[in-house]
């Protein structure tokens, strides 16, 4: 297998763009990326996007992305894992340019999902969950992730101020992001002041409908060398599944398919988890965070909560987790959120992520997931 | 000189609390109190509609004028709400004003813009010379989905004014329009309730728009926000008439005089015009006036009007709309308001 690297990023500020199409921000993204890279050259493209057809009733954006940007000809595939789909096409892009397909793979994420009322967007995001077992009966991801912080607060005593600090944390990190939809920093007492959603989950707890695009250049560590930028080494890839109804699990609390999609990439990269030096994760709800910083085995199970209000996911703290402002502050275009998630990381790496810069680090990890974990997709990421 | 001669409000006395509708909904009362700006809002009687809101205002707008309704050449009724698909509005009020026949008539619509669009073609109408007077009315009884958010302003509501070119009360100085096609709002026919497009209602929509057309009237006059007295946005709800205020650097002074939705809810068609009263209601001569509509669509009208010494002669002429909007209140609950509403389905 070739030894890959990232020679470019494209991210576009993300938000309520609604005198944009889904062509024009994906394009704007790729451009973005190629002007980066220093190359235009794209040998093969991979499209992360959830559900175009529920969000824009366009589907085979396999021609559309590349048709709009110029380069129709290329071999094009959309990549579909709910959100991880952004963290699959980056995948995909990896296995095209490993296995020596393609030189260059570039995989756009996208998904532009306020062209439609907050009803049909919630209707297209549950169709992630499983719909004979779960949606069927009324219940949507807000519903699934508080049963999941119900229990993890049952079981674990994981407090409501536990599940405040990840947002507080993360809408910090996101007043430093420009790209970021929410650039604001938030209080505890708005939190609790939000509208309750799905108890205890209040609005404050959850992630936003976006509009965004993100893209990532691929090519092989040989390549990237005759490149002026310093590229960043993609060392481990891991991807696993789990059941898609939560009621299939054995146990509620334990996000399987995270769990394995991180052993292997770690397996892959030759390193263990303390060989980490912060990560980006799918806070796609607060107690989600709490929970991935579990399966990563950061800390140990029922941990979480205390591990995030004693500070050590913050920029400044022993392993930051999410220095962009996560999915809550960041935005979560459902498509475009794993490819960013690189984005952020390959910054983060080169040094170039300005008032939100980490110090002292060398190694990364993006954690990208579908609907409750039924799948996940983990990159790390090495500066050479 | 071209103006107003007259003008006058109605509003039904019932009334419905944001906490009664949330109540029912399984709604969070106090997220709409905080982040809609919004308490209670007028509920129209079952004998309401949009004609005899019309016709009381303008009753009440000819107390003030002091004219001969003869005399009135046109008149135009803007509504979202108008009782007959195929049947103006305008001809039930003309006949119950006494202004027929030699009357011009037309029934308008620009969602919650056709107010001051009926305002806008009277007030060139006169100025043209074609109609002595000519009356230009917003009343709403204004629709809004159960357990939609709009259902917890959608409310009703009239103004009428009398416009002429002399004797008048407030002279105009100027307009300007704001318009481009932008779907942020709209009711498909045989549908009982609009639709709106959530978030999109907000930046591209309402404030794209008021803003244009405030930045466009104040840089064709040459004028500041300060040079006003006071200023009237079209109120969809308590919130973004105070962010679009602000924003433009406008003052609490300026603006909370007209700023009447935190508890008379979004009349629609009526809501900036009778915002515009509430103003006149209080306005000393020779104070500017700056008045912006807004309806989704979407457009914007702009006005500047200035009071003469004979705004104090009328206003005691009729109730001013505080007193209507303050006092003799009827408050009901939601059962009794879905019956007025004719939200229950009767056999027949």
């Amino acid at each position: 297998m070739r030894k890959l690297a990232i020679i470019g990023i494209g991210l576009i500020k993300w938000g309520e763009l609604w005198e944009k199409s889904m062509r024009q921000i994906a394009a704007e993204a790729v451009y973005k990326c190629l002007e980066d890279a220093g190359t235009d050259r794209i040998d093969a493209m991979t499209i992360g996007n959830m559900s175009g057809g529920l969000f824009n009733g366009q589907e085979h954006l396999s021609s559309l992305i590349p048709d709009h940007m110029g380069r129709k000809n290329i071999p094009a595939m959309r990549i579909e894992s709910a959100c991880a789909s952004g963290g699959m096409a980056v995948r995909t892009a990896c296995l095209e340019v490993a296995s020596g397909f393609s030189d260059y793979a570039i995989a756009v994420g996208v998904e532009k999902m306020t062209d439609i009322s907050g009803n049909e967007a919630t209707y297209a995001l549950a169709t992630a969950a499983d719909q004979d077992y779960e949606a069927f009966h009324g219940v949507t991801f807000p519903g699934l992730y508080a049963m999941m912080a119900k229990a993890h607060m049952d079981r674990y005593g994981t407090t409501r101020e536990q599940l405040s600090s990840v947002v507080i944390k993360n809408h910090y990190n996101g007043s430093l992001n420009p790209n970021a939809q929410f650039p604001f920093k938030i209080t505890s007492d708005q939190v609790l002041k939000s509208p309750m959603v799905s108890d205890p989950l209040r609005l404050l707890d959850c992630s936003p409908i976006t509009d965004g695009a993100a893209a990532v250049l691929i090519t092989t560590l040989e390549e990237a060398k005759k490149l002026k930028k310093q590229p960043v080494l993609i060392s481990g890839i891991g991807h696993a599944s789990d059941s898609i109804a939560l009621s299939s699990r054995k146990d509620l609390l334990k996000l399987e398919a995270v769990e394995l999609s991180t052993n292997k990439a770690l397996e892959m990269a030759g390193k263990s988890i303390k060989d980490i030096d912060f990560a980006e994760v799918h806070d796609c709800f607060s107690i989600a965070e709490i929970m991935i910083l579990e399966a990563l085995g950061v800390v140990a199970p029922g941990d979480g909560g205390k591990a995030s209000s004693d500070g050590l996911t913050g920029l400044n703290g022993g392993f930051p987790v999410n220095p962009s402002g996560g999915l809550k502050s960041k935005g979560h275009p459902v498509g475009a959120t794993g490819v960013a998630q690189i984005c952020e990381a390959v910054t983060q790496l080169r040094g170039e992520a300005g008032k939100r810069q980490l110090k002292n680090i060398r190694t990364g990890l993006t954690q990208n997931m579908g609907g409750s974990a039924g799948s996940s997709v983990v990159h790390i990421l090495e500066v050479i | 000189m071209t103006g107003i001669v007259g003008y006058g409000t109605k509003i039904p006395r019932y009334r419905i609390k944001v906490e009664e509708i949330a109540k029912v909904w399984g709604a969070d009362a106090p997220t709409y109190k905080r982040g809609l700006n919004l308490n209670e809002k007028s509920v129209p009687a079952p004998d309401e509609d949009c004609a005899t809101l019309s016709v009381n205002a303008t009753l009440n707008a000819l107390k003030r004028a002091k004219i001969d309704p003869a005399d009135i050449g046109a008149v135009y009724v803007g509504s979202e709400s108008h009782p007959y698909a195929v049947k103006p509005t305008g001809t039930i009020v003309s006949e119950a004003i006494g202004a027929c026949p030699y009357v011009h008539t037309a029934d308008l619509e620009f969602a919650c813009k056709a107010g001051t669009e009926g305002m806008f073609i009277a007030l060139n109408l006169v100025k043209s010379g074609a109609v002595p007077y000519a009356l230009a009315i917003g009343a709403d009884t204004s629709q809004g989905a159960p357990g939609d958010a709009l259902e917890y302003s959608a409310a009703a509501g009239a103004a009428a004014f009398i416009m002429g070119t002399d004797n008048l009360i407030a002279e105009l100085k100027d307009t300007h329009c704001y318009m481009t096609d932008t779907p942020d709002f709209w009711r498909r026919e045989y549908k009982h309730y609009p639709e709106h497009g959530g978030r999109f209602t907000g930046a591209p929509a309402y404030f794209k728009h008021v803003t244009g057309a405030v930045d466009a009237i104040l840089g064709k006059t040459n004028m500041k926000p300060e040079d006003f007295k006071y200023v009237i946005f079209h109120q969809p709800n308590g919130k973004f008439p105070v962010l679009v205020a602000k924003k433009l650097g406008f003052t609490e002074q300026q603006y909370l005089p007209g700023l009447l939705s935190p508890t008379l809810g979004n009349t629609y068609s009526g809501s900036s015009p009778m915002g515009f009263a509430a103003t006149l209601d209080i306005a000393k001569p020779g104070e500017l006036i700056l008045l912006i509509s807004y309806g989704s669509g979407a457009g914007s009208d702009a006005f500047i009007f200035e009071t003469t010494k004979k705004i104090d002669e009328v206003r005691d002429l009729a109730p001013m709309l505080r007193t209507q909007l303050d006092e003799h209140k009827i408050y009901i609950e939601y059962g009794t308001y879905a019956k007025f509403r004719k939200k229950i389905l009767l056999p027949n």
